[in-house]
C-alpha cells in the first residue's frame, strides 16, 4: 500500500521509458531486416535532430502538437472523447485566417481578434457535438468525426475564389487573404539557428494554456466535477453535479483550446490558411495526449518526442532509408505504451488487492485469537 | 564519437551491400552536416510534393528527367520526399538539408513548396533553385518551369469527343485546386471544339484541402465505373496516383480512358493498356533535364520559363499507335491553330 502511494509518478516514468525502449527494440528489428544498420540510423536521427535548425522545427511542431493533446486531454479528463479537435482547428484557423486577412487593425488588436475568433470558431463546433450529445443523446465520437469531415467540406466550400478564397498571382494553390503584418506574431530567435528560423512566438500562449489546464482541473471547483464526472458520471450527478452543463462546457472549452492549434503556424510563419496549411494535427493530439497520460508536462515530453521523430525522420530519406521507419517507431510507442500502462495499472490493483486482503487476513485472526 | 559514427556508417553501406537492398550504391548515413567538399561532382537535388515517386505520373516524370540528367550529364542525385500533412517548416527544412548539403541545382517539385523556397532561396543565392507549377516566387537564382496544361488537355479532350460515339465523355480530377481546373478547362474545351453538345461528366475525388484525392486509386476506380455506368465511354483523369484506378475500371468495363503527365500507356496493366487512347503529357522531365543542363553549362536564368505546345512542353502521346494514329491529323490541326493563336484555350 505504501509503496503504491508514493509511486505513481515514478511507475508512470517508468512505463514510460519502457514503451520507448520496447518500440526502439521494434524499429531496429525492422531496420535490421530491410538491411540497415539500426546504432547508425539511430546516431543519425539524433545528430541531425539535434541541429540548432532541426530544434527550432522540433519545438515549433511540439507547440503545436501540444496545444492538440491539450484540446483532447480536456475531454478525456471526464471521459468525453472529442475526437473531432481535427476539424475543430482546423474550421477555427480557416474562419480565423479569412477574418485576419480581411481588414487590417493595429498590431496587438489585430492579433488578439484573430486568436478570440479562432477560439469562438473551434468552441462553436465543438459546441454543437456538446449539445447533440445533452439534448438527443447522441454519442460525441459519432458526431465530432461527422464533424470533421463537414468541416473539410465547409473549408473546399469557402476557399475558392469566389467566396473566401484568393489565389496569388503565378501560384497554383488557393488560400484565405494574407494576412497584413500588423496581425503577425513574431519569432523568437534561437541561438545557432540560420535567419529565418524562429521559435513560434506563441509558445509563450502554450505554455500559458499548459498552466491554465493544470490549475483548472486540479485547483478549481469545476476541476474537481470535471475529474469526479470522468471518475463516475452517477457519483458526480449523486453528488450534485449538473452532468449536462458539464458536458457542454467541457466541449466549449476543448474547442476553444482546439481552436488555437492552428494559430502559432497561421500567426508564425504562413499569414494565411491555403492548401498548404498543416492537417491532421487534431488525430496526432490523442495519441499524444495518450502518451502524455493526461497531463500536462506528459504531454510536454510526448509532443517534444513526436516532433522529434518527424523531424529526424528527413534525414532518413536524405540517407535512402524508408522515412516510414518512424511511422512505425511512433505506432510501436503508441501501442507499448497503451499496453504497459495497462499491465502498470492492473498490477497496481492486484496490489492493492492483496494489500487489503493481507489487513483482512490480519484483522481476522486478531478476531479468531480474541475469540478462542 | 565522430569516428565511431564514420566506422558506423561504413558497417552500414557494407551491410547494405551485403543484403543488396539498393540498386545504386554510394549509400551512407550523413547527418547533413554540410560536409559538402571533397567531391568535385554535381549534386542535384530534388523534392518532391505528397506523392512522391511511383505516381506513375507527375512526380514521376521528375524523376525520369532527373534520372537522364544523371545518366547523361554523370552527376549525382538525391530525391527526397515530402510527408502527408507537413507544416511548411518541413519543406524549408527539405530544401534547407539540400542546400547546404551542397546539393546545387535543388529542385522543388509542385506549387506547394512556393512559400518554403521563398525563404530558402534567399539564404542560398549561390544555389540554383527550381521549381515546377509556380510562377509566384521572383528570385534571380529561382527558375519557375512552368506548363500550359490546358493546351495539352485540349488536344486529348478532342481525341476524347472524337473517339467517343455516346457523344458522352468524362473528367476526374484529384483534387479541386486551381492546377487541376487548368486541366478540366482546357479538356472541356476541346471536348466541346469537336462536339458542341457532348455531355461531360465531371468529379473531383476530393476537395478542398484534403488532398487524398491524388493517392487513392480504389476512390478513382468508383468514381470512373461510376462515370462509364452513366454512359460515358471515354475518361481523362487529372488525378496522379487514382488514375490508376480508372485504368482499373477501364479495362474491366472495355472503355476508354486517358492518362496524364506521363506517357501512362506504358506503364499500365496489359489488360488496360489497349483501352488507353494516349495521355496528356506534360514535359516535367525535360523541364527538369533542361533545368540542370543549363545550370551546369551556365546558361540558366531566373524567372518564369513556360512550356506549352509551340516547343512540345506539353502535348498527347502516340504510343497507342492503333488508337491514336487516326485521329492524329485532326488533332495536330488543333495544335497549329493553338500555337498559331487561331484558338485560345481556356485556362479556367
Amino acid at each position: 500500500m505504501n509503496r503504491l502511494k508514493t509511486s505513481p509518478l515514478a511507475l508512470t516514468l517508468l512505463a514510460a521509458l519502457a514503451a520507448l525502449v520496447f518500440s526502439i527494440v521494434i524499429t531496429s528489428i525492422v531496420l535490421s531486416i530491410s538491411g540497415f544498420n539500426p546504432p547508425s540510423t539511430f546516431q543519425a536521427m539524433v545528430d541531425y535532430g539535434t541541429q540548432p535548425d532541426s530544434l527550432v522545427n522540433i519545438i515549433n511542431k511540439g507547440t503545436m502538437y501540444f496545444l492538440a493533446a491539450i484540446a483532447v486531454a480536456i475531454g478525456f479528463r471526464m471521459n468525453l472523447f472529442n475526437i473531432g479537435v481535427d476539424g475543430q482547428y482546423r474550421m477555427a484557423a480557416m474562419l480565423a485566417a479569412a477574418l485576419g486577412g480581411a481588414f487590417a487593425l493595429p498590431p496587438g488588436l489585430h492579433q488578439i481578434v484573430i486568436l478570440l475568433a479562432a477560439m469562438a470558431v473551434g468552441a462553436a463546433w465543438a459546441g454543437i457535438v456538446g449539445v447533440l450529445k445533452v439534448t438527443r443523446g447522441v454519442s460525441e465520437v459519432i458526431s465530432s468525426i461527422m464533424l470533421n469531415f463537414i468541416a473539410t467540406g465547409i473549408i473546399a466550400y469557402l476557399i475558392q475564389t469566389d467566396r473566401l478564397g484568393y489565389q496569388p498571382e503565378g501560384s497554383d494553390s488557393i488560400g484565405t487573404h494574407p494576412i497584413a503584418e500588423s496581425g503577425w506574431i513574431p519569432g523568437i530567435p534561437f541561438p545557432g539557428a540560420r535567419e529565418g528560423a524562429e521559435v513560434y512566438g506563441l509558445i509563450v500562449l502554450a505554455v500559458i494554456v499548459g498552466i491554465a489546464f493544470h490549475v483548472v482541473i486540479n485547483r478549481t471547483r469545476f476541476g474537481f466535477d470535471l475529474r469526479a464526472t470522468g471518475l463516475s458520471a452517477s457519483a458526480a450527478v449523486a453528488s450534485g453535479v449538473n452532468a449536462r452543463r458539464m458536458v457542454v462546457t467541457t466541449m466549449l472549452i476543448s474547442g476553444a483550446t482546439a481552436g488555437l492549434i492552428g494559430m502559432p503556424e497561421l500567426l508564425g510563419t504562413a499569414h494565411s490558411y491555403s492548401l498548404q496549411f498543416p492537417t491532421g494535427l487534431g488525430f496526432l493530439g490523442i495519441g499524444i495526449a495518450l502518451l502524455g497520460r493526461n497531463h500536462p508536462v506528459g504531454i510536454t515530453f510526448a509532443a517534444l518526442l513526436w516532433a522529434f521523430l518527424d523531424e529526424s525522420s528527413q534525414i532518413l530519406d536524405f540517407n535512402d532509408i524508408p522515412k516510414e521507419i518512424v511511422a512505425i517507431t511512433q505506432a510501436a510507442v503508441l501501442l507499448s505504451v497503451v499496453v504497459v500502462y495497462e499491465i502498470v495499472h492492473r498490477l497496481g490493483m492486484r496490489w492493492q488487492q492483496q494489500a487489503v486482503a493481507a489487513e483482512l487476513a490480519a484483522g481476522a485472526t486478531k478476531k479468531a485469537e480474541v475469540a478462542s | 564519437m565522430r569516428r565511431a559514427f564514420k566506422i558506423s556508417a561504413v558497417t552500414l553501406t557494407s551491410a547494405m551491400l551485403a543484403f543488396g537492398a539498393s540498386a545504386c550504391g554510394g549509400k551512407k548515413v550523413e547527418s547533413g552536416s554540410g560536409s559538402g567538399g571533397g567531391k568535385k561532382t554535381v549534386k542535384v537535388g530534388l523534392a518532391y510534393d505528397i506523392g512522391g515517386r511511383g505516381d506513375k505520373s507527375f512526380n514521376d516524370a521528375a524523376y525520369a528527367g532527373l534520372e537522364k540528367a544523371k545518366n547523361d550529364l554523370n552527376v549525382d542525385i538525391k530525391d527526397l520526399e515530402a510527408k502527408k500533412d507537413e507544416p511548411e517548416g518541413d519543406k524549408v527544412q527539405r530544401l534547407e538539408l539540400l542546400a547546404k548539403s551542397g546539393y546545387n541545382p535543388v529542385v522543388a517539385v509542385g506549387y506547394a513548396y512556393a512559400g518554403a523556397l521563398g525563404k530558402v532561396a534567399k539564404n542560398y543565392p549561390n544555389v540554383k533553385f527550381a521549381i515546377v507549377d509556380d510562377a509566384s516566387i521572383k528570385a534571380d537564382n529561382v527558375t519557375n518551369l512552368v506548363f500550359a496544361e490546358e493546351q495539352g488537355s485540349f488536344l486529348v479532350g478532342a481525341a476524347a469527343a472524337l473517339k467517343s460515339k455516346t457523344g458522352h465523355v468524362g473528367f476526374i480530377g484529384g483534387v479541386d485546386t486551381p492546377l487541376i481546373k487548368k486541366f478540366e478547362a482546357g479538356y472541356v474545351a476541346g471536348v466541346k471544339k469537336v462536339k458542341p453538345d457532348a455531355k461531360i461528366e465531371i468529379n473531383y475525388i476530393s476537395r478542398g484541402t484534403d488532398f487524398s484525392g491524388f493517392a487513392d486509386p480504389a476512390k478513382g476506380k468508383t468514381i470512373a465505373e461510376g462515370q462509364y455506368d452513366k454512359g460515358a465511354d471515354v475518361v481523362y483523369h487529372a488525378a496522379g496516383l487514382s488514375g490508376v484506378g480508372l485504368f482499373q475500371a477501364a479495362a474491366a468495363k472495355k472503355k476508354y480512358a486517358i492518362g496524364v503527365d506521363s506517357d501512362q500507356y506504358l506503364t499500365a496493366d496489359a489488360a488496360a493498356k489497349p483501352l488507353i487512347i494516349t495521355s496528356m503529357i506534360k514535359r516535367v522531365d525535360t523541364a527538369v533535364f533542361n533545368f540542370v543542363k543549363q545550370t551546369s553549362d551556365g546558361t540558366v536564368k531566373g524567372g518564369p520559363e513556360t512550356f506549352d505546345l509551340k516547343d512540345d512542353g506539353v502535348g498527347y502521346s502516340t504510343s497507342n499507335a492503333a488508337e491514336i494514329d487516326p485521329l492524329k491529323a485532326k488533332l495536330d490541326e488543333f495544335k497549329q491553330q493553338i500555337i498559331d493563336g487561331k484558338i485560345t484555350v481556356p485556362s479556367k
